[in-house]
């Protein structure tokens, strides 16, 4: 489905991803896992337009739409909700779904669109009685589910997830990465999830990468990550050795 | 005329000539809103509302009512342009980088407008016919009730365009988080356009209604952008509604001073608001600092 290849990214001398490729599959859940710093966000930045790639191709079901500007690349079919949620905070929760909706909405599509909104509300009902307040008023983890549900709202092919676990409360983070399964296991979403919280991030994926100062240094299905000792060390704290 | 007819008098003339400073205050605002630029080129979008009607009528022949829509829609073209030309080449660059360019754009509209128009001063026939209205010993223009007429419809007008509509909702978007608007699909861009016209357009309705009463002249969109800047900071900056109500309180107290005082501290006093809120109530009358969690 979408498909990274030899991916470079610059900022300025900093040569912030090494070649980097990566493919997720239909209905797959990839988890995308390294340190502060190691490219995570650039990656998922680079994929959704926010920041230009130098090299490389990025293609969502064989079609090409690396550099294309961010608003055109949400047509295709890529929603990123990005770290730190960047929600509209002066709005309404129900304004901020609305906006979620932005490319495809018309007159005619109104009740269609009303109708998914709903959908949203019932994925997540905390949403549902706070619809007119404002947003900036929600707690962490409601903006969080707000991000998205806005992000669904685009009726997207795949969905791109920057560290929706950061700042949370461990039990809000455990509801979240909830939230997540259930998007593959009912609606059938094709997720590239970025997380520090690797633990967390791999018990949900079926696959993941490793990111080291821009390079993907090891990948593979979720368990074998779990288990390999490189990764216990560096993101598990060491807890599985014996 | 009795004291209180006087202070009625002031009160309408206060309120028309507010009601231009407020609609100048709206298009300050559209633009904050979604770009955080001060365009101090606002001034000038007004200025030249009234002198194109002016000359459309003079030169071209082009009767009155049509005189009118057509000056708003050529600053609208203006508005456009300005922005096309000027802003979006140094996207990116810090506000402050932009506001300054504002200020070379209202130097070049000014100059402009001379060279064309020259330096004389003009006036613009009243919308409608009939003598002034008494009311309570004070009298009412029927100008001014276009002018309250006009200003009314288009604060209607970007409500529901900001309450109502997905666009409206998506300008507000790119104001508040620009990356996350472009994420939605939102073309950022178009969006900013769309600000600087919709400003244009209403500071061209503020010149073109107001220039019946005041006269108008190549150089008044100087004092009319710092009243209507005034007005934003008085209504609280980047609130629309605000905005309007400041310019026409402004307008008001400008009056009362004018009438009360001495007409010399007319223009002084738009300053005098201005500072004060700044130091006292920098959020402005309407504005209230926002809670929100992080």
């Amino acid at each position: 489905m979408l498909r990274v290849k030899n991916l470079q990214v610059y900022y300025g001398m900093i040569h912030a991803l090494r070649s980097v490729s990566l493919h997720v599959k239909e209905k797959e859940v990839v988890a995308l896992i390294g340190a502060n710093g190691a490219g995570k966000t650039t990656l998922l930045s680079a994929v959704s337009g926010v920041v230009r790639a130098s090299s490389g191709e990025v293609t969502l079901g064989g079609k090409a739409i690396t550099r294309e500007r961010p608003d055109r690349i949400v047509r295709d079919g890529i929603a990123h909700v990005p770290e730190g949620r960047h929600i509209f905070k002066p709005l309404s929760v129900e304004d901020n779904l609305l906006l979620g909706a932005y490319h495809r909405y018309s007159l005619a599509k109104r009740s269609a669109v009303r109708h998914e909104i709903d959908g949203i509300f019932s994925l997540f009902p905390v949403l549902a009685d706070r619809r007119k307040q404002v947003a900036g008023t929600l707690s962490g983890g409601e903006q969080q589910m707000l991000a998205i549900g806005r992000a669904l709202l685009s009726a997207p092919k795949v969905l791109l997830l920057d560290e929706p676990s950061m700042g949370l409360a461990p039990k809000v983070v455990k509801e979240i990465f909830g939230h997540i399964s259930k998007l593959r296991a009912e609606r059938g979403m094709t997720i590239l999830l970025v997380e520090q919280n690797a633990r967390g991030a791999l018990a949900i994926a079926d696959r993941g990468y490793v990111l080291e100062t821009g390079k993907v240094v090891l990948q593979g299905p979720s368990e074998d990550l779990l288990a390999n000792r490189d990764v216990q060390r560096a993101y598990l704290g060491r807890e599985r050795e014996d | 005329m009795t004291a209180a007819s006087a202070l009625l008098q002031y009160v309408i003339s206060g309120a028309t000539v507010g009601s231009t400073y407020g609609l100048a205050a709206l298009g300050f605002t559209v633009i904050y809103n979604t770009t955080e630029i001060i365009n101090f080129a606002q001034g000038e979008f007004v200025m030249l509302g009234g002198m194109l009607a002016v000359f459309a009528l003079r030169w071209g022949g082009v009767p009155l009512p049509l005189a009118v829509p057509l000056a708003v829609l050529i600053v609208t073209a203006v508005g456009v342009l300005v922005n096309r030309l000027t802003i979006r080449p140094v996207q990116g660059r810090s506000p402050l980088t932009m506001i300054i360019i504002t200020i070379g754009v209202s130097i070049l509209l000014r100059g402009g407008a001379m060279l064309i128009f020259g330096k004389d001063t003009f006036s613009l026939p009243a919308f409608s016919q009939g003598g002034p209205i008494d009311l309570g010993g004070a009298t009412l223009l029927p100008q001014s009730l276009w002018v309250f007429g006009i200003t009314l419809l288009t604060v209607l007008g970007m409500k529901f365009f900001f309450d109502r509509t997905l666009t409206g909702k998506a300008m507000l978007a790119c104001a508040c988080d620009r990356k996350a608007a472009s994420l939605m699909g939102i073309h950022v861009d178009s969006m900013v356009t769309l600000s600087f016209a919709f400003s244009a357009l209403v500071g061209a309705l503020g010149g073109v209604i107001l220039a019946p009463i005041t006269l108008t002249a190549y150089d008044v969109g100087i004092l009319l952008g710092v009243k209507g800047f005034a007005a934003c900071i008085l209504g609280g900056l980047g609130n629309p509604f605000g905005a309007v109500v400041g310019g026409i309180l402004l307008g008001i107290l400008e009056s009362l001073g004018a009438g009360l005082v001495s007409s010399g501290y007319k223009d002084a006093v738009a300053f005098i608001i201005m500072l004060a809120l700044l130091f006292w109530r920098p959020s402005g009358l309407f504005g209230s600092a926002r809670a929100e969690r992080v």
